[in-house]
């Protein structure tokens, strides 16, 4: 499903040029549940952004489902992120003026659904995740593991091809990082794509597959 | 097509959350400084123009009416004025009119305990007024600016109005290089020469007016100025009327223009007959009030910039999360627009509202009480319209040029904060 081909990053400030990947060949199948794991700077976060079209690489190729990623225009690789694919990210990133619920709807009333639509879809996309009964509370009125399962609702509503978790663990205690591993867990039974970033080595036994990250490349 | 609908969709479905979910203090401020911009830009203006207007109200209410027929160049009286009055007073459009004889004169006070006959009289040159008193006063209020004495009645000799502004004290401000009175007060006796004929008159009253043709003119009644100026006819200097609502300024001096006394006098509507340096001067302040409105609408952009600016810059994660997720650049920009709007919007309703609720009806019942006229506020419609229009475009644009600025930046390093 995804097929990544002598992926670099290089980064210049100044004089001062950094190889964050150094060339990464890569191909995730669909339905995976992968972990991506590395030290503190090994490259595995710039990996998932440049896998999820948040950022270009340097060199190399990215083909998503027969989609030269790397070839779009900013438009297009916007609207493929929209359709296409789902993100959570470790601060939760939800919109702190949106309730639980309209937070989830964003995605989907720019795919073009109507109001009553994506209202039905994302009360379906809480419920899934069991925050049902906490749509109307602001992110401000909700915990960080409730935060992380709303972001994780967003991410799945639409029904996304590959889900991107960018440590979506780290700020949480250790039971509501649990509780995310088990919705994980549970998306991936029924089948969706997961590339998950993160250190924390319990949650990587959950995974089928872990990729290493060392100084750029995969171990 | 279908995309920009969605966007601006999801651009109204984030703009209003973020409206109803803001900090009301900083919504308050906002809109605050969105109404204290429009009414600099309303008001200032206003007010410069209104000073000429007001001026302008007093002397038709006062001088001219709404139209006025006076002498022609070259003549010493309106000719066949009879025949004029008499078709005046059977109009049934009009409802006021006064006539007004007109004579230059020298007034002399305090000539009878003058002992030093070296020194300069106690004189003054004016124009002598001779008036139907009661049909002067229903036509232009005259006695509510009697401020000394009172106003002369129907039936009485020997008795003038002085203006104001023949005496000293109160044209103190015009300076040595005009003649004025000195300590004369209601019920002194004054000297009036006319052509070589001198009559003694009491002063009965002392009218002051911020209209130059009340306050610097003495009026006496018709019976005495016909004796003392030594009129052979009864033909008058200046015959002014105010008509009905049924007919205009221009369509009453078109009648009396047809009736054929546009041969035998001047006739003017009041504008017409208001001085060109005036005019000027009203397009002037009315040009500086718009320069003034103009740095008021250059503050309001930037206060309005800075607040989206700080919004967006301090909601860049955000902006970077939601392009993140697929969110348009549209939709985004949209958001900050509507947020522009809402608040050029409501300061410019509140504005409106504070103009024609609060500040109009209380200039026009307390005028600011300015040397030459009593200055009103002046806020056409149309006018106001055309300036909630501008400040809504420069708010827009305000608020679109920061939110730009911030949604160009690099959808990872909005998000990472880099």
């Amino acid at each position: 499903m995804i097929t990544a081909a002598n992926i670099t990053k290089t980064f210049q400030n100044g004089d001062v040029v950094t190889h964050v990947l150094k060339g990464i060949d890569l191909t995730i199948h669909s339905g995976e549940f992968i972990a991506i794991m590395g030290k503190s700077g090994a490259g595995k976060s710039t990996l998932l952004y440049q896998l999820g079209l948040l950022d270009d690489p340097t060199t190399g190729t990215i083909v998503i489902d027969d989609t030269l990623t790397t070839d779009l225009s900013v438009g297009a690789r916007t609207a493929f992120r929209l359709n296409e694919l789902g993100y959570i990210f470790q601060d939760y990133a939800l919109l702190p003026e949106l309730t639980a619920i309209e937070n989830v709807m964003v995605p989907l009333l720019m795919q073009g659904k109507s109001t009553n639509e994506a209202r039905a879809i994302a009360q379906a996309a809480l419920t899934r995740i069991r925050l049902g009964h906490r749509e109307n509370n602001l992110p401000s009125q909700m915990s960080g593991g409730e935060q992380q399962r709303v972001s994780i609702a967003r991410a799945v509503a639409h029904n996304p091809k590959i889900l991107f978790a960018d440590e979506p663990t780290a700020n949480l205690d250790s039971e509501s990082g649990q509780a995310v591993i088990e919705i994980f867990q549970e998306l991936h039974r029924q089948g969706q794509t997961i590339v998950m970033v993160t250190h924390e080595k319990e949650y990587s036994t959950y995974c089928d597959r872990i990729i290493n990250i060392v100084d750029g490349k995969i171990e | 097509m279908s995309t920009v609908k969605q966007s601006i969709k999801v651009g109204l479905f984030l703009g209003i959350r973020q409206l109803r979910r803001a900090n009301r203090s900083t919504t308050i401020l906002i809109i605050s400084i969105m109404t204290f911009t429009f009414l600099n830009l309303v008001v200032v203006s206003g007010i410069l123009v209104g000073l000429i207007v007001g001026g302008n109200i007093a002397n038709r209410n006062q001088y001219t009416g709404d139209v006025i027929a006076t002498t022609l160049s070259g003549n010493t009286a309106i000719d066949h004025s009879q025949n004029f009055i008499s078709t005046v007073a059977h109009d049934p459009e009009v409802t006021k009119y006064t006539v007004r004889y007109l004579v230059g004169s020298n007034i002399e006070a305090n000539y009878k305990t003058r002992s030093d006959f070296s020194t300069k009289a106690n004189t003054v040159g004016g124009q002598l007024t001779g008036v139907n008193p009661t049909q002067e006063d229903e036509f232009s209020t005259i006695s509510k600016y009697v401020v000394e004495g009172t106003f002369l009645e129907q039936g009485q000799s020997g008795y003038i109005v002085l203006g104001s502004n023949l005496l000293d004290r109160y044209s103190s401000s015009f300076g040595d290089g005009f003649d004025s009175l000195k300590n004369v007060y209601p019920g002194d006796t004054v000297k009036v020469t006319v052509k070589g004929n001198t009559r003694e008159f009491i002063v009965k009253g002392i009218v002051k007016s911020k209209v130059g043709e009340v306050s610097l003119r003495a009026f006496i009644s018709m019976s005495d100025f016909v004796q003392l100026a030594e009129r052979t006819t009864l033909d008058a200097n200046e015959i002014a009327v105010h008509h009905s609502a049924l007919v205009t300024d221009d369509q009453m001096k078109q009648r009396l223009l047809n009736d054929g006394f546009g041969d035998s006098a001047k006739i003017q509507t009041a504008d017409e007959a208001i001085p060109d340096f005036l005019t000027q001067i009203k397009t002037a302040f009315s040009v500086l009030g718009t320069l003034i409105g103009a740095i008021g609408i250059v503050v309001g952009s930037i206060t309005i910039f800075i607040v989206v600016f700080i919004n967006a810059v301090t909601r860049r994660k955000f902006i970077g999360i939601l392009k993140g997720i697929g969110v348009s650049p549209l939709a985004i920009e949209v958001s900050y627009l509507l947020q522009s709007l809402f608040y050029g919007v409501a300061g410019s309703l509140l504005g409106t509202f504070i103009l024609y609720g609060l500040l109009v009806p209380a200039f026009n019942a307390h005028p600011i009480d300015f040397p030459f006229s009593d200055g009103i506020l002046v806020a056409e419609v149309p006018a106001t319209l055309l300036r909630i229009l501008i400040l809504l475009i420069v708010t827009l644009i305000a608020g679109f040029i920061p939110a730009r600025m911030i949604i160009k930046k690099n959808t990872l390093d909005s998000i990472l904060g880099r």
